[in-house]
């Protein structure tokens, strides 16, 4: 270690190894056998669960759970994949604070939930550990579907359709499959290789193939794909980001935060990476909050998140935003930035302060100054790279309940598509129940 | 502050918990620590005849089943009477009894169903300055294949000719401990009241097989590769027990004969249940088993605090209290009438009740969209499965209807009582004088 915390400007290796290494472990260890059945003997059993309703997947919770308190992980862990495939993911990075477990009744009425989420990852963990894959495929039905992202809506999407006995080819920009759950993750809730585990868990269902470093306009268009194959699935994700709009902003380490998480995720030796001493991230969402822990946990000195709204109005859990503040990140509410000073690189970032009225957000003449040699923007990302000719609704490809575009033969699903919200088991939701649509829609035309 | 001393067909001791006959009580060094935790008596775990001592098994002698987070909620066992040479037992009960004169110590008997061997072994503890004895005849393993234990205590004959023997051969106070393991538990009882026994003591183990391994498809605890039936015990054995105790406290014949209640005391409220329904004290085993001695401390302030609670000063105040209360179905109140009614505060909408009324019972609890679950009064029968599924205790409890009052379901207005034995629908109906 031949940094601190202390060094001024961007250093790799503030930290020592070993206290790396333990701020990267895992976050939410798997549970042990014993305190599964712990965990497990606290639900209720309710009838007509609420938190089943609370989750977009629509797992059958309570049912996995009493799963799991009878001895059979492995029944429990196909109870949630069939109808979450990426239940494992799901298990680390769902806001269960904000779905299932919000709702569990015993949440409400002590205050304290039953773990579903931990359930859950020792449910999925277990069967997956075995190595084997719980589902086997229809009879094959001669179709092909070309599914246009390898996130958690395509991934989702795929199985299915390969489930039924459709042959699908995935395509992906990027170099790996996975997309948000391979580059979008913070590294502690997800350590080690497990995005790419799941994938390769996943695929074993067959008939999918993966192709890497494609993607619509690089390789692929529309309507190659549509001439192509039977049907097509977009699940291309948010890949722009927002700017700030503020001057200054091409500021040497003025810098994207999903870029930031990407790297953080794909870097073994997080001793390699680069971090401010002073960094400051703007935004209010789970990425922003995602790159200001993982900034402080790499050694910055300070680490300050800077959200234009009030507190209420940050998208991050208060779950999330606790974390942050009990590893050290301060969170600044109602600023927004107006300028990013510095002279090559960014030294400072001037904020205003806000104020909502009836017209909006308006900034107050009165500004501070936060010192800063890195900053970070996590002010939200954006659909880019969209084929002509499509609907857009809100910034978002239109699509009806069953995830059909408004061009006969394309589904969309996933953050790309209108509807639902941002989180990964929504996007699973929505690339399985586009799955099933296409299906029946293929073998409505077959009949 | 209640005094808990209770002196048991002359046997007196600091407090009504005894510890049972079995292997907490095997042996100097755990009775003394027992005393020292603070139990009122101990009874020694079971003698045999002189001679080589019984053999147990060598792999594991215990079983259970476990409700949440692994509360041991039943204990099963293949344990013999106690594997130590006579004269080693008759030695150290003389030693702690000399050491600990206030507390009752009394001793286990189990030898074969002969005068002689009786007389035998009531000589050779004459000397121990023990208060009193325990026939074992209840005993449902090992020991019963060979003519003791349960063998002794299934046959009512047989139970009072040993007694007799015993009280013919001894002047200590005699208890007779009888098994469950029969149809009618009043016939053993009234057979050791015949042969002049001074107490019973109730109930040894139920005939038992906890679970069975379901890879080597044997019975557990296995000894290699076989289970026998063991002795079932526990929290779990609690209501049998309770049941069979206010059968002899109520019965004709045995009305009044002194009671040492045993079958799953864990807490001061199991043990204050038992004196109740005619204990004059209790006996504990498993809860000593599974959480040590010191469990006696919680049963002590809890009986005590209870008893001051109540404005009791005496224990022989709770013994039989309860006995009045027990009677025959057809001597309940039909025109008794309640309905279930929820705490809307205190629910907590995981839609149990409704769940087990809708799908196994009278179909009497609504559902809004909100979750909000109430009882439709015009189909509860107060049958109680609501309350006893419910996760939240006092959330559902029962109204009952007053005099006078119409019940929605039936229609009928509440009336005076009056039981199945005058009721139309009854062909054996006799009219009310």
């Amino acid at each position: 270690m031949t940094h601190s915390p202390l060094t001024p400007g961007i250093a790799a290796g503030r930290l020592a190894a070993e206290v790396l290494a333990e701020n990267f472990s895992d976050i939410a260890p798997r549970l042990e056998p014993h305190e599964a059945r712990v965990a497990s003997d606290r639900c209720y059993f309710c009838h007509d669960a609420p938190c089943m309703t609370a989750c977009p997947t629509s797992i059958d919770i309570p049912l996995f759970i009493r799963q799991i308190s009878t001895g059979t992980p492995e029944a429990a862990a196909k109870t949630i994949f069939s109808q979450n495939i990426l239940g494992g993911m799901c298990a680390r990075v769902c806001p269960t604070e904000q779905l299932c477990e919000e709702v569990c009744v015993r949440e409400v009425a002590e205050g304290k939930p039953v773990e579903i989420g931990r359930l859950q990852r020792f449910a999925t963990d277990t069967l997956m550990a075995k190595g084997v894959h719980p589902f086997v495929r229809a009879k094959a039905t001669g179709k092909t579907v070309a599914v246009v992202g390898a996130g958690p809506a395509g991934l989702a999407a795929a199985h299915r359709l390969a489930m039924k006995g459709n042959d699908v080819v995935v395509y992906d920009a990027r170099k790996k499959a996975g997309g948000l759950n391979e580059y979008g993750i913070a590294s502690y809730k997800a350590p080690g290789d497990f995005a790419a585990e799941e994938v390769a868990w996943l695929l074993k269902i067959g008939g999918i193939r993966v192709e890497t470093g494609k993607a619509i306009g690089k390789g692929l268009t529309l309507d190659g794909l549509r001439k192509d194959h039977d049907a097509v699935v977009l699940a291309i994700g948010l890949a722009g980001v927002n700017a700030l709009r503020a001057e200054g902003e091409a500021l040497d380490n003025v810098l994207n935060a999903v870029d930031f998480i990407a790297d953080l995720r794909q870097e073994g030796d997080k001793a390699r990476l680069n971090v401010g001493r002073d960094v400051v991230v703007i935004g209010g969402g789970m990425t922003a909050v995602d790159a200001a822990v993982q900034s402080k946990l790499l050694g910055a000195e300070n680490v300050t998140i800077v959200y234009r709204r009030d507190q209420a109005q940050m998208s991050a859990s208060d779950y999330e935003q606790e974390h942050a503040s009990s590893v050290g990140v301060r969170i600044i509410h109602n600023a927004a930035p107006v300028k990013v000073h510095g002279n090559g690189g960014v030294a400072e970032v001037e904020f205003a302060y806000t104020e909502s009225g009836p017209d909006g957000l308006k900034l107050k003449d009165e500004t501070f100054r936060v010192r800063a040699d890195q900053v970070m923007k996590a002010i939200g990302q954006t659909l880019t790279g969209t084929p002509e000719g499509l609907k857009i609704e809100g910034g978002k490809i239109a699509v009806d309940g069953a995830g059909r575009t408004s061009i006969k033969g394309v589904w969309a699903a996933g953050d790309c598509a209108s509807g639902g919200e941002d989180l990964t088991v929504t996007a699973v939701a929505e690339g399985r129940d586009a799955a099933e649509d296409i299906h029946a829609s293929l073998m409505g035309a077959a009949g | 502050m209640a005094n808990l001393t209770t002196n048991f067909i002359g046997i007196k001791s600091p407090n009504p918990f005894w510890l049972a006959s079995a292997p907490p009580t095997d042996k100097e060094y755990n009775v003394r620590r027992a005393y020292e935790a603070g139990w009122g008596g101990v009874v020694w775990k079971t003698l045999g005849s002189e001679g080589p001592p019984v053999v147990n098994v060598n792999g594991p002698r215990y079983g259970a089943i476990w409700g949440a987070d692994r509360r041991l909620l039943g204990l099963n066992n293949i344990e013999l009477i106690t594997d130590r040479p006579l004269e080693v037992n008759l030695r150290e009960i003389k030693s702690v009894k000399r050491d600990y004169k206030d507390r009752a110590l009394i001793i286990s008997l189990m030898v074969p169903c002969d005068e002689e061997s009786w007389k035998a072994i009531l000589k050779a503890i004459e000397d121990t300055e023990a208060d009193g004895v325990e026939l074992n005849f209840g005993c449902p393993h090992g020991m019963s294949e060979r003519g003791m234990g349960s063998a002794v205590g299934q046959v009512p004959e047989y139970i009072e000719m040993v007694t007799r023997w015993v009280k013919q051969h001894s002047r200590m106070p005699c208890i007779v401990k009888l098994t469950p393991n029969i149809t009618d538990v009043r016939k053993p009882a009234e057979a050791a009241k015949r042969g002049g026994a001074d107490a019973v003591s109730l109930i040894n183990t139920i005939n038992s097989i906890t679970s069975v391994n379901l890879d080597d498809f044997a019975p557990e605890p296995t000894i290699d590769g076989k289970g026998a039936h063991g002795g079932y015990c526990g929290p779990a054995v609690k209501p049998i027990a309770l049941s069979m105790v206010s059968e002899i406290a109520r019965g004709a014949a045995t009305r009044g004969m002194p009671i040492s209640g045993i079958g799953g005391v864990t807490t001061w409220r199991d043990a204050a249940e038992f004196m109740a329904l005619g204990c004059g004290n209790v006996q504990v085993c498993t809860a000593a088993m599974t959480y040590g001695f010191k469990v006696v401390q919680e049963m002590i302030s809890g009986l005590s605090e209870y008893m001051d609670q109540k404005g009791f000063t005496d224990t022989s105040e709770i013994v039989g209290r309860a006995v009045p209360n027990v009677t025959d179905w057809n001597q309940l109140n039909l025109n008794y009438v309640t309905k279930a009614q929820i705490d809307q505060d205190l629910c907590i909408k995981c839609g149990r009740c409704y769940a087990a009324c809708e799908d196994t019972s009278h179909q009497a609890i609504a559902m809004s969209a909100n979750r909000t679950f109430t009882v439709k009064d015009d189909e509860c029968v107060a049958c109680n499965l609501c309350i006893d599924v419910c996760p939240v205790e006092s959330c559902i409890t029962m109204r009952p209807l007053a005099k006078g009052e119409v019940d929605p379901r039936t229609g009928k207005t509440v009336g005076d009582y009056a039981n199945w034995t005058t009721h139309p629908n009854n062909p054996m109906a006799q009219a009310a004088e």
